[in-house]
């Protein structure tokens, strides 16, 4: 019955669980609701489970709109001349392109890979001081307040989407604090899911429309009627590493 | 040889003098923090988003119930917001100059450093607005609460509440 899906053991303890899985909705029980984004003094809730799908197929050639368009938002990387000290391997890399090579006939293509919001993440169970965290509305983020930069939770992640800060940062862009000594990866864009709901679009999304690619579609895989919930019933949809049995939020089409 | 001790005894005659005459000084008022003025009053009767009091002695409890509000369950209002406290308390870096945490000029650091309490929010969270602050982050709510000129000057603080908490929505 329950649809909770936080599993932070300290709001557990806290008896707050019960509450909140108190207002879910039944498995398969959906209300049909025009898309709202929930005013800012109301928490975020497990009636939602924010996804991405991404169609690499529409990806353009060495295309990285994507990516720049994270870093525009969210102040990391090179445009930002962030970590200027630290070395390629070392910087931040919320997003990345990563191409594919089929080796015996040659084909290749690319796909952007980022934090896949995983329902079960790895990265939450093995981080010893509850600052890796999955939200009641699955988007999968790290409290640097409690962060004490000991980057299991980078060992953790099959798909190499945290990135650690190895020096001081000044300047940085209020939707996204970030400093050196903890751990950062993909937000989902949640400063702007927190302000539209499910009409927010991800700044990768936004870019990637704005180079005319339209290659993402964010929203709620909860709801039946999302954009995103009818393309998968249409067309399916793969998570990278499904055999880990992580339930992703972003999908795949094309690869 | 003697002129050169003599100057030296004079010189240390007279720094022993300057020692004598600090303590002086300074019993007659103890140094306080000179802590910069806000840009904006929250409304004519009060300056702060709590009365002045209450925020000296517990502003650190507002802007810590805030942090795990809004990192861990996703509100987003803005009266405790730590980004408000920093619209309104520090100024643009457009105006030429740039007023950083670790200057006794910023508002945090010009009582911060009197204390002797050293804060870290500044490693992860920037230290001044964001140079567009008041358009992308100041829609209606606080926008007009804490950066109203004119006749909403004359709005009582439940009034601008009422403003603010519509905003939100």
């Amino acid at each position: 019955m329950s649809e909770h899906v936080d599993t932070s053991r300290r709001r557990f303890l806290g008896g707050t669980a019960g509450a909140a899985a108190g207002i879910s909705i039944a498995p398969g029980v959906f209300l049909n609701q025009v898309a709202q984004a929930k005013p800012a003094d109301q928490p975020v809730s497990s009636d939602n489970r924010w996804g991405m799908l991404i169609d690499t197929n529409k990806c353009g050639d060495g295309c990285d709109a994507c990516v720049r368009g994270c870093m525009e938002e969210n102040g990391w990387g090179d445009i930002h001349n962030s970590e200027p000290h630290s070395s390629p391997e070392q910087k931040a890399q919320w997003i990345r392109i990563v191409e594919l090579r089929d080796t015996s006939t040659g084909y290749a293509h690319q796909l952007p890979l980022m934090c896949q919001h995983c329902k079960h993440p790895p990265c939450v169970d093995v981080c010893p001081t509850g600052a890796s965290m999955k939200r009641a509305d699955g988007i999968v983020l790290v409290d640097k307040h409690i962060c004490i930069g000991c980057r299991y939770c980078m060992m953790a992640c099959p798909y190499k989407a945290r990135s650690f800060i190895h020096e001081d940062l000044q300047d940085q862009l209020v939707v996204a604090p970030r400093g050196k000594g903890t751990v950062e990866s993909c937000t989902l864009c949640v400063h702007r899911v927190d302000k539209d709901g499910a009409d927010a679009v991800p700044a990768c999304a936004e870019a990637c429309a704005a180079e005319g690619h339209d290659a993402f579609v964010f929203g709620d895989l909860n709801d039946p009627n999302s954009e995103i919930s009818r393309q998968l019933a249409l067309h399916g949809g793969t998570q990278i590493r499904a055999d880990l049995g992580l339930d992703l939020g972003v999908r795949y089409r094309g690869i | 040889m003697t002129r050169l001790f003599q100057s030296l005894q004079s010189l240390a005659l007279a720094a022993g003098m300057a020692f004598l005459a600090i303590p002086l000084l300074a019993s007659a008022e103890v140094p306080r923090p000179d802590i910069p003025e806000a840009n904006a009053r929250y409304s004519e009767a009060q300056g702060c988003v709590e009365p002045t009091e209450e925020m000296r002695k517990n502003h650190m409890e507002y802007i810590l119930h805030q942090r795990d509000e809004t990192m861990r369950r996703g509100v987003r209002t803005r009266q405790y917001s730590l980004e408000e406290c920093i619209n309104c308390h520090v100024p643009k870096p457009e105006s030429g100059k740039v007023v950083r945490s670790d200057s006794k000029e910023h508002f945090c650091s010009s009582c911060h450093s009197y204390a002797a309490v050293k804060i870290d929010c500044f490693s992860c969270h920037r230290d001044t607005p964001m140079p567009d602050a008041d358009t992308t982050m100041h829609r209606l709510g606080s926008g007009k609460a804490h950066h109203f000129t004119g006749t909403e000057a004359e709005l009582t603080a439940d009034a601008l509440r009422a403003v603010t908490e519509e905003g939100l929505q």
